[in-house]
């Protein structure tokens, strides 16, 4: 029978413990993942003993409370901490969220926080999205419109505009896309629920003179139709937007219009 | 400093910052045919512009009568009078065009009933010079910063950008007084880029982190800003710091003004809607430096709400459930995330909370950097435009909806403005490695630091000066001990740490040198508050509370270098571009 193993130098090790230092009464181990390529050593779990009692309620705050006062060497993206930029989607006890809306007392046990699933690491908890950045270039984000008015808007009536409601809200930050299994597997050819959540975005856009050649675009084998309708694309996205009825109704657009 | 591997590179025109104003700016030039590179140190959409919420300000008049000299009035007043009003004009009359621009971008704006833009109300917004209030902003919900920051990448992306994502930027390349570029650090790899350009365009945004409690982002750090210090240009009117009203107390998180422009109200211990009393026109809508202020006093007198009595509140449970559903979904979450707060039962609660910064880098309305020296002269091969130019429409106080319209209006202008002077591929002429060592020389001071005091360390102390000695009140006494103390700090420098020596992702000293960053623009900002003996806008003055003309109807210009500052003040322009507008003189700012 085959073995399958991972790579060596891709085994993740038992990192570091950082004790506490404050004497504090309330402390919570959180276990996080590292790996600096320069070093050429393996991926490790680091251990850090954390005072909570001088902690907001974040998983945000709890990194910058380690990296600020325990091990400033520790590496993640972050910069608006309320859940607009998209920056701080981590894996945190086991789900994809972002870390300044994730609240980490819903967390039970030893915390442990990871990279985003099944990207590749550029350093400790940061990922590597060109590839997903790439495909929502593919998509060609941009509104496609004949209109020969150049002093006034598109009309547009509020239920046209409505349909764009759960779609332009996304703040790509790729919680979903990493929690899809599909996308683990064909993430280099199938677009994945947030790049799909957008093409449907234009799809919908009453303003856009290009409907039917965006959906011949995404109707393809691999771009859309891996979608298996796991549906942890939704449970995982922060915004509480459902990328997975888009796809759905891209689905269906695809059987009923005549392209 | 050879142990560095440093790659070259040419263009006609760099674009330092991806954010609104940025890639407006990118766009224009992509459009003009100039080979152009747009570097950032986050990818676009984490930009800061991302959190805008409430709106985008354009006399449309799609919700009533408007006209773009009423806008210009207001802002001028806003401003209180600080503003130039050759740019104010500008950038008022350019901003329908802007608008409508935006909206054949893509941006989702709402709707009316006639399926035209939909406009809110926005403090400071008036018809017919201060006469009643007029629906100016234009929304999509409460995330229209989001939907224009999205929007404009996609155009970016349409006319095919080069872009340099996660590339830190360390200095400017100046040769006798004009820029030549700017090398930036390669967080991918480690490796140092040095960026040729015969324009250089810093769209960098705002410097909040200077402060401890802020609606701004983590790297909101104002990096341009101290680059331009550090070629030995000034900044201006750095002062004026806007404390927006509410700011989720606690967290900073920021709830739109778009929730008063809606109907919300705060209101005191007592119940109170205390906005009457200070505000009697325009109450809870007045401008932002008038609501901070009154909310401050408020506090200061007793009345204020929770256990500490330290904040008030924000109601809008009156407000109809589908108004709040469809206008404001985004403070709704926002409220119950950080205030863990149904903003359909309870009120939220507010503090006035650091917001935007008025005073950047000098430009005229062509976003050309100015600099002093007898009288006004442009920095050539340098632009500055958004948050980290002071061009200056916002004055001594910006309006709510006028720093989003600010990013694409100048943006815009920054584009047409390299394009009138930069033929494309004109070849660069040799500048001396001297710049480039100079640079790298504090890059690798600051990478192998090895003394006993953390950045993060250093960096609290900072903000909490900041937060106490330059306040939304201040007096000579509290801006005389921040002088003396927010140096302390920066002496604190000799004794930085840097424990991460990397070169991949090195965010330790990503930290540090935005620390360096923040720190110089701490002082500059303390030091023009202490010069200033009047109180304008958002800069209030207990010991001189009223406007002083005759002295400081001027701009502030402040060289740094290092710990030391030169102070010297540049006249507020008082003409206007066109005759299509006359220029309003002073007058008494109430609202």
């Amino acid at each position: 029978m085959v073995q399958i193993n991972l790579p060596e130098n891709s085994k993740v090790q038992k990192g570091k413990y950082y004790k506490d230092t404050t004497g504090s009464k309330n402390i919570r181990k959180v276990n996080i993942y590292r790996w600096d390529p320069s070093t050429g050593e393996n991926p490790r779990v680091d251990t850090y003993e954390v005072d909570m009692d001088n902690c907001p309620s974040k998983v945000l705050d709890l990194l910058n409370k380690i990296k600020s006062e325990i091990d400033p060497s520790l590496a993640y993206r972050r910069s608006c901490a309320h859940g607009v930029c998209g920056s701080c989607a981590m894996n945190m006890d086991g789900k994809n969220g972002l870390a300044c809306t994730t609240p980490h007392s819903e967390i039970e046990g030893d915390i442990n926080i990871y990279p985003l699933p099944h990207l590749k690491v550029k350093r400790d908890l940061i990922g590597d999205l060109n590839g997903l950045y790439k495909q929502y270039q593919s998509i060609e984000p941009w509104l496609k419109t004949n209109t020969k008015v150049e002093t006034t808007e598109i009309i547009q009536s509020k239920k046209d505009r409505e349909k764009l409601d759960g779609a332009y809200e996304c703040i790509m930050c790729a919680c979903c896309s990493t929690s899809c299994p599909s996308y683990w597997w064909n993430g280099d050819k199938y677009l994945g629920p947030a790049v799909l959540l957008q093409a449907y975005r234009w799809i919908v856009d009453s303003r856009d003179d290009e409907r039917k050649e965006r959906l011949k675009k995404v109707a393809d084998e691999l771009k859309l139709y891996r979608c298996h309708t796991i549906m942890n694309c939704t449970n995982a996205c922060p915004k509480g937007l459902n990328p997975a009825k888009a796809i759905a109704e891209l689905k269906k657009m695809l059987v009923t219009a005549n392209l | 400093m050879s142990a560095y591997k440093i790659i070259d590179h040419e263009y006609d025109v760099i674009v330092l910052g991806a954010g609104g104003s940025g890639l407006r700016a990118a766009v224009g030039l992509s459009e003009a045919g100039l080979k152009t590179a747009c570097i950032s140190k986050v990818f676009p959409t984490r930009s800061h512009t991302s959190a805008a919420q409430g709106g985008i300000s354009a006399a449309l008049g799609n919700m009533g009568e408007d006209d773009w000299r009423w806008h210009m009035y207001d802002t001028v007043k806003g401003a209180d009078w600080l503003g130039d009003q050759d740019s104010i004009e500008y950038l008022c009359k350019e901003a329908p065009k802007a608008v409508i621009e935006l909206e054949k971008y893509g941006v989702p704006f709402s709707r009316t009933d006639d399926g035209k833009i939909y406009q809110r109300p926005f403090g400071g917004m008036t018809k017919n010079y201060g006469n009643g209030i007029v629906q100016r902003t234009c929304a999509a919900a409460d995330r229209t910063g989001h939907a224009i920051l999205h929007t404009l990448y996609g155009q970016a992306l349409k006319h095919n950008t080069e872009f340099f994502i996660e590339y830190f930027a360390l200095d400017l390349i100046m040769k006798d007084g004009e820029c030549k570029g700017l090398i930036a650090w390669n967080l991918n790899d480690g490796t140092i880029h040095r960026f040729r350009a015969h324009i250089t365009i810093i769209a960098t945004g705002g410097y909040g982190k200077v402060y401890y409690s802020a609606t701004s982002a983590h790297t909101c750090t104002g990096d341009g800003n101290a680059m331009v210090l550090r070629a030995g240009l000034p900044l201006q009117d750095m002062e004026f710091v806007q404390f927006h009203p509410t700011g989720i107390y606690g967290h900073g998180t920021l709830i739109s003004e778009g929730v008063r422009g809606e109907g919300g109200y705060l209101v005191n211990s007592k119940g109170e809607r205390f906005m009457e009393r200070y505000a009697p026109n325009a109450k809870d809508l007045a401008s932002r430096d008038v609501v901070s202020r009154s909310m401050s006093i408020e506090i200061n007198e007793g009345r204020g709400v929770g256990k500490e009595k330290d904040h008030v509140h924000l109601h809008l449970s009156h407000l109809d459930k589908n108004i709040i559903e469809s206008r404001l979904p985004g403070i709704t979450e926002a409220a119950r995330l950080f205030a863990n707060v149904d903003v359909t039962k309870e009120p939220i609660p507010v503090v006035p909370t650091v917001h935007y910064n008025m005073g950047g880098i000098p430009t005229n309305y062509k976003a050309e950097v100015l600099t002093v020296n007898g009288s006004e002269k442009t920095v050539p091969g340098l632009m500055a435009i958004g948050e980290a130019a002071c061009v200056s429409v916002h004055g001594a106080n910006r309006l709510g909806s006028n720093s989003l319209i600010d990013l694409v209006v100048f943006g815009r202008a920054a584009a047409m403005r390299a394009a009138e002077l930069v033929k494309p591929g004109t070849p660069h002429e040799e500048v001396s490695e001297t710049e480039t060592e100079k640079c790298l020389a504090r890059f690798d001071k600051l990478r192998n630091a090895n003394g006993e005091t953390s950045t993060a360390e250093l960096r609290l102390s900072m903000q909490k000066i900041m937060q106490s000695k330059c306040a939304v009140f201040r007096t000579d006494k509290t801006l005389k001990e921040g002088v003396d103390e927010i140096r302390k700090v920066y002496d604190g420098m000799e004794s930085i740490s840097v424990k991460d020596k990397s070169l991949v992702f090195n965010t330790d000293l990503v930290e540090t040198l935005e620390f360096d960053n923040l720190i110089r623009q701490a002082i500059t900002t303390v030091d023009s508050a202490y010069n200033r003996k009047e109180s304008r806008g958002a800069h209030a003055r207990e010991d001189f509370p009223k406007r002083d003309d005759e002295k400081f109807m001027q701009h502030t210009i402040a060289w740094c270098n290092g710990k030391d500052t030169k102070i010297d003040y540049r006249p507020v322009h008082k003409t206007t571009l066109t005759n299509e507008v006359q220029y309003f003189p002073p007058q008494e700012r109430v609202y």
